[in-house]
């Protein structure tokens, strides 16, 4: 479905995922963000861009992915995303929400 | 995040194949993954899975599962149990799961509490220094429903 992000049209799933990266700009990923009660830092940016990155690159995400980015360690990122920390953070990168149950 | 109105899974984790010991771990990991607090007990053969010494040689059984497809007699043959969990840990990495020493590190980072049973922990004669780092601390069953002190909260026996 269509809506509008930090005032820009995108196609969003249901669950507010959107389906199209080339639409994602850095405003809405702070809108969305914001919809989930958090505030972007630069320490949240680098998770983004570690997350568009393989993203880009075909790669699946996991929570053992993320142990071994090098980015940021498992505590860190269940802090900075709180209640769901691999599926807002994709959210917010403007990426399809993962699919693995790991 | 979840819709789901569970807010706590606590599971007690009683068996050592590899099959059971997968499912709480990443049932656990799942709850976390969706905002939902999780704390895993282990007790009995369940301890097998967090002792320094033997968490990385759990096997899956081949003698009395049907699901293996196998003759009951060939599963009982010498090296057929370590082939078979060999075979189904090599699937496993190729899906990205974590061994068992990673995963339990990844629940503990995670926020998942790790309880180890008093009770087996005396009857296996086992100390704390048996047990990985990551282990909250020993319960009785008593301070483990204790911890079902919310709402929403489910037991799950494994």
């Amino acid at each position: 479905m269509e809506t509008v992000l930090a005032g820009f049209k995108v196609n969003v799933t249901d669950e507010g995922y959107l389906t199209d990266f080339s639409q994602w700009t850095n405003e809405i990923g702070f809108e969305i963000a914001k919809e989930h009660g958090i505030e972007m830092t630069d320490q949240h940016w680098k998770v983004i861009e570690y997350l568009q990155e393989k993203f880009n690159n075909n790669e699946a995400l996991s929570i053992r992915g993320i142990k071994k980015s090098g980015i940021i360690n498992i505590k860190e990122f269940y802090s900075l995303f709180p209640g769901g920390p691999l599926k807002i953070s994709t959210k917010v990168a403007g990426i399809p929400k993962p699919v693995s149950c790991i | 995040m979840s819709k789901t109105k569970v807010k706590k899974m606590l599971f007690i984790l009683s068996k050592a194949t590899i099959e059971n010991v997968y499912a709480a771990f990443i049932m656990a990991n799942g709850a976390r993954m969706e905002g939902i607090e999780s704390e895993i007990f282990f007790t009995f053969f369940g301890l097998e899975a967090i002792q320094k010494k033997k968490l990385e040689h759990l096997h899956v059984a081949t003698v009395g599962n049907p699901a293996m497809h196998i003759p009951t007699m060939l599963g009982g043959l010498p090296g057929m149990e370590a082939f078979a969990t060999k075979m189904m840990k090599k699937e496993m990495e190729k899906l990205d799961m974590p061994p068992v020493g990673e995963f339990l590190e990844i629940l503990s980072d995670s926020g998942c509490k790790l309880w180890a049973c008093k009770l087996a922990m005396d009857m296996f004669h086992l100390k704390s220094e048996d047990l990985i780092d990551e282990i909250d601390d020993v319960l009785t069953i008593g301070d483990f429903y204790s911890r079902a002190n919310e709402e929403n909260t489910h037991l799950l026996f494994i």
